[in-house]
């Protein structure tokens, strides 16, 4: 899938948590909802991402989610 | 089968008393005792006394003007009316005296003398009150004679495509009137002048241009032939019924299929249905003649190429080759490269056994259904909060409410029995609050009916809308503390109280944002408050925004604050578009889900299915549908079987989907029609219409109705053996010998539906689930002691503007909606009479917007957005706001998405169909995507048209 749209889709779930005032919840609460409702494809695909592309573009939530609770 | 002798159903004359204290009388020497304020022609048919009436039947109001049901009672003087008079402790009845037979038959001689006698020639004839009511009173001579003065030449008024309406037969009972005013509330009809000279009147104007919205309850009122359906003109009256449910919107009305023979003569809506109590529209009343359409497909088709003739072939032919296919791609590319769509116009049992196929034998949970395009939102947000993905309450619950709020929904278009219900509600006193861009008919344009508060925020608004709201409650001290404590995550709860009391969450601080004074949304949130039983009832207008899911919790949040839950009259209620949305997202449909909401990484769930199927299950979520067709759009995804959906018309960016359709190889449609998916497709499987198969559907109150065969499939199987073939041929057989079966099975794998059968469903008549071991006959109201999650919990709702946003070259919001006639992508409505009232899809544009581009009504216009273009009728109207423009989707042509964009709910993926920035001008010819769009399908048609016999072509 178009890396962009998946950066689009997960900064999008980035944005809903970002009034969360737990950040460290935020962050597992994000992971969560990529292992939940991603394919195991696209969830890689973003961490591959986030890897190589030291997350440019992509929430700071997000990133960090990635990093400590993503499933890949 | 539930075959009933016709007529089974019995008229009470006036309607039931729900009294609690009861009164014992005596009729005829019987003995009887009944709720306090029954009439005594109720409680004599209760005692199995049938006495004379005409003016009366029990869906409405007693009128008493007809005095045929004149009854004595011992110790009165004169004689009372049986209908307007109301049991009292005690009193002896008697309906039968040679007093009340001289009085009987002096009205009926009256009647009768103005009445043409042409019984044996008339439509009506052995189903006729009238004829009954002469019989029963022994009328033999008319001593008047019949050449006094009289209404028998009235010219009949045969304008509305379904019913006639013929003066002569008409006996002036107003039982059309009163049905129109008090079952329906649209208040078309009335009788003009007075006395003889006085006649049933739509507005002067014959019923077509009235503003009748045909939905046939004065038909169905009338006691004579004066109002009758035209297919009962034509057939004459049926001698057999089955009960089914209407395979139309979400409402889920229950009807009585009234047949001769196999041959449908009409729908009559039933009296006993929970979801309609005898109330249809003319969706479900009268537009079902698609299924005897000459466009039904009915042979199997097979090609290599879409660019190739469909070639007809046998059904053992069709299957084997799709199986072919499927393994051929799952050899090449893997299983990942396939999947499978659901519709929510399938069957429980359809969706059940494809999403089965899908995980069990595709080996992928690669199966979405097309609540992923309305209402994923709903099935997520109320999940998260309260703990279950369905709607709280019943529909009979709005009869309680004091306060009713309805957001983005449009119900006397989209739900329009469950609105007739909601309009009584509101004549007898209900607030009403409507969160809507667009004036809705309910804003001010129902009869006796206005909305106390219309906020006509700006389109994408909606969670701005909703924190200000929650900020008013929270900061004006309207919260009931007592209900969040005890009932929801008391943290959750501080959190989210101390995120909607900022500053910025005020109504003043968003009224440029939502384009609503700041006053309107305070009052309306206190009258949500404080004003008693308060429900919000919700449609697609909240959902398909890319904060759909977020606003769905904040509606939630809201109600849990206001303790709005857990009892009748309250609740978060989803008005679901299409018959089975709620259904088809219970049955496992969902990527990420099995049956009853439960994950696919949940290993004990996971464990029972792999048991119960014999196969290994993946823990991983599949692709939705707008990954699906990304990743086809890319070359990797290959093979889909789509049953009862329609993608390449109903889903956003139309030009991505079919381009994304173009890009597989192997694309299998079942379905009525020849659709627009269709058209893109290798393998077509003609599928059955509802009134050709046994299955259920579950309406928005979680019901679980029965829909049941009336006659044989044309297409020569139900769809659940279609797909059952399908997955034998594929090397795992699934041994279902009727659709009740694969019920069976859902029961013995889902909680909630773990006392559902079709004999228990037989029955009680309809089922909401859950229904299990604590809850025998089923779940009327939801979370009624505790939410299913235990503790409802708060989300906090930060307003996140769409990214679609309005700029110099695109500076119009375009918005999309339905109208009454028509039913979503049309397929079935557009092959009925129904297009007399919606003939093409046209666009909406203010008077200023239309003003400043020099557009005048019923120009042509091109509607531009960054996804496409297309061209559209101009309807000018106030009842858009300035800078928005609406329209419809539910004629193919129209490509009404192609200009809708890929943005998407950010939870679910739910399309933003409601936002779409546009640019509007004044064109003279079509789009290029519409002139591609007439020769494509022209070509298509033909190839269908054209079918070449298997020795003229081989697929290579
Ligand atoms: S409406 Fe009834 S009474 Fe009148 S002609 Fe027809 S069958 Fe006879
Ligand atoms: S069909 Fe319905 S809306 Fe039309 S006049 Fe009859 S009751 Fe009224
Ligand atoms: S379309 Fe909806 S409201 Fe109309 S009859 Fe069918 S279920 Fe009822
Ligand atoms: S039925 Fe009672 S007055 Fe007509």
């Amino acid at each position: 899938m178009q890396t962009e749209q998946l950066i689009k889709m997960a900064n999008q779930i980035g944005d809903f948590f970002e009034a969360e005032p737990n950040q460290s919840q935020a962050q597992e609460d994000i992971a969560n909802h990529l292992n939940r409702f991603w394919t195991l494809d696209m969830r890689r695909q973003l961490a591959a991402y986030a890897k190589e592309k030291n997350g440019t573009g992509l929430h700071q939530q997000v990133i960090s989610a990635i990093s400590t609770h993503l499933k890949v | 089968m539930d075959d009933i002798k016709y007529k089974a159903n019995v008229d009470y004359g006036t309607p039931k008393s729900v009294a609690e204290k009861q009164v014992t009388l005596n009729i005829d020497g019987v003995d009887i005792s009944v709720p306090e304020g029954t009439s005594i022609m109720h409680a004599a048919q209760l005692a199995g006394v049938t006495v004379p009436k005409l003016c009366a039947t029990d869906s409405l109001e007693p009128f008493g003007s007809c005095r045929l049901c004149l009854v004595e009672i011992e110790g009165r003087r004169g004689y009372p009316a049986s209908c307007t008079t109301s049991c009292v402790e005690g009193i002896k009845v008697h309906t039968q005296t040679p007093k009340l037979a001289d009085i009987r038959r002096g009205v009926m001689e009256l009647y009768i003398s103005d009445h043409p006698l042409d019984c044996l020639t008339c439509a009506t004839n052995g189903d006729c009150e009238l004829q009954d009511m002469a019989g029963a009173v022994g009328l033999r001579e008319v001593r008047y004679g019949y050449d006094g003065e009289n209404h028998l030449s009235s010219a009949k008024d045969e304008s509305n495509p379904y019913f006639t309406f013929d003066p002569s037969k008409c006996i002036v009972c107003s039982r059309c009137v009163r049905a129109c005013e008090e079952t329906q509330g649209t208040f078309a009809l009335t009788i003009e002048g007075r006395g003889f000279g006085s006649k049933v009147s739509a507005g002067n104007k014959d019923f077509l241009e009235s503003e009748c919205v045909s939905c046939g309850a004065c038909v169905q009122a009338c006691p004579t032939a004066t109002l009758i359906e035209k297919t009962v003109i034509e057939a004459g009256v049926p001698e057999h019924s089955i009960t089914t449910t209407c395979a139309y919107c979400g409402v889920g009305c229950s009807f009585n299929a009234e047949m001769k023979g196999e041959e449908v003569v009409r729908m009559t809506p039933n009296k006993d249905g929970g979801a309609n109590h005898g109330h249809a529209c003319v969706k479900g009343r009268f537009a079902w003649g698609y299924a005897t359409h000459k466009d039904r497909m009915i042979k199997p088709m097979i090609r290599k190429r879409i660019t190739d003739p469909w070639q007809e072939v046998s059904w053992d032919e069709a299957i084997n080759y799709a199986a072919s296919e499927i393994k051929r791609i799952e050899a090449k590319y893997g299983k990942d490269a396939m999947g499978g769509i659901t519709s929510s116009r399938c069957t429980n049992e359809e969706v059940y056994v494809t999403q089965k196929l899908v995980r069990a034998v595709f080996g992928t949970n690669n199966v979405d259904t097309c609540a992923r395009v309305c209402h994923s939102p709903t099935g997520y947000g109320l999940k998260q909060t309260l703990g279950e993905s369905a709607g709280t309450q019943t529909f009979d619950s709005v009869m309680k409410s004091d306060v009713i709020m309805i957001i983005g929904a449009n119900p006397t278009d989209g739900h329009p029995v469950f609105a007739s219900q909601m309009k009584r509600r509101l004549r007898e006193g209900a607030k009403l609050i409507i969160a809507d861009p667009r004036a809705i008919d309910l804003v001010e344009n129902s009869p006796h009916i206005r909305a106390d508060y219309h906020l006509n925020l700006r389109p994408g608004t909606n969670v701005a809308l909703i924190s200000a709201l929650a900020h008013v409650v929270v900061t004006e001290g309207m919260v009931k503390e007592d209900f969040v404590k005890e009932r929801c995550e008391w943290g959750s709860y501080v959190v989210w109280r101390d995120f909607v009391a900022k500053p910025e969450n005020s109504p003043e601080a968003l009224e440029k944002e939502l384009g609503v004074k700041a006053d309107t949304v305070r009052a309306a949130a206190r009258m949500y408050a404080t004003g008693g039983n308060a429900a919000i009832y919700y449609g697609l207008g909240v959902t398909e925004h890319s904060q759909g899911s977020t606003m769905v919790m904040g509606i939630a949040n809201l109600a849990m604050a206001t303790g709005n839950l857990g009892r009748e009259g309250v609740g978060v209620n989803p008005l679901r578009g299409q018959n089975n949305v709620q259904g088809s997202c219970d049955m496992g449909s969902m990527p990420h889900e099995f049956t009853g909401y439960r994950h696919v990484s949940d290993d004990a769930t996971r464990a029972l299915f792999e048991a119960a199927w014999g196969r290994p299950l993946s823990s991983e979520p599949g692709l939705r549908i707008p990954n699906m067709l990304d990743l086809a759009s890319e070359g990797r995804f290959k093979a889909l079987y789509c049953v009862g959906e329609d993608i390449a018309q109903s889903d956003p960016n139309t030009q991505h989907v079919t381009h994304a359709l173009e890009n597989m190889e192997c694309v299998i449609v079942q379905d009525l029609f020849l659709n627009e998916t269709a058209m893109y497709a290798h393998v077509f499987f003609p599928g059955a219409s509802f009134l050709e198969k046994s299955g259920t559907f579950t309406n928005a109150e979680r019901r679980i109705s029965p829909v049941r065969r009336v006659m044989t499939p044309k297409n020569s199987f139900e769809d659940w053996e279609i797909t059952a073939k399908l997955s034998k041929a594929l090397g795992y057989p699934m041994r279902y010998s009727h659709a009740s079966e694969i019920m069976d099975e859902i029961a013995a794998l889902t909680p909630t539906f773990k006392g559902v059968s079709f004999k228990k469903i037989d029955e009680l008549g309809s089922i909401q689930w859950p229904c299990d071991d604590e809850n025998p006959a089923g779940t009327p109201t939801m979370h009624v002691d505790e939410f299913v999650r235990g503790k409802g919990k708060f989300f906090i709702t930060q307003y996140v503007p769409t990214t679609e946003k309005v700029n110099a070259k695109y500076p119009l919001i375009l918005t999309t909606g339905r109208i009454l006639s028509q039913y979503n992508v049309g397929a079935q409505t557009r092959r009925t009479k129904n297009v007399e009232w919606h003939k093409e899809d046209v666009v909406e544009i203010h008077p200023h917007d239309a003003e400043d581009r020099g557009i005048h009504e019923g120009d042509w216009v091109g509607i531009t957005s960054r996804a496409g273009e297309t061209v559209l009728r101009a309807k000018i109207t106030e009842r858009v706001q300035p800078g928005v423009i609406y329209t419809t989707f539910h004629h193919p042509e129209s490509g009404a998405n192609v200009i809708t964009t890929d943005n998407s709910d950010w939870a679910t993926n739910c399309p933003e169909f409601k936002v779409t920035a546009v640019q509007v001008t004044r064109v003279n010819q079509l789009s290029d995507w519409q002139q591609h769009y007439k020769t494509f399908s022209e070509a298509q048609i033909a190839f269908a048209n054209k079918k070449l016999s298997k020795n003229t072509q081989q697929p290579a």
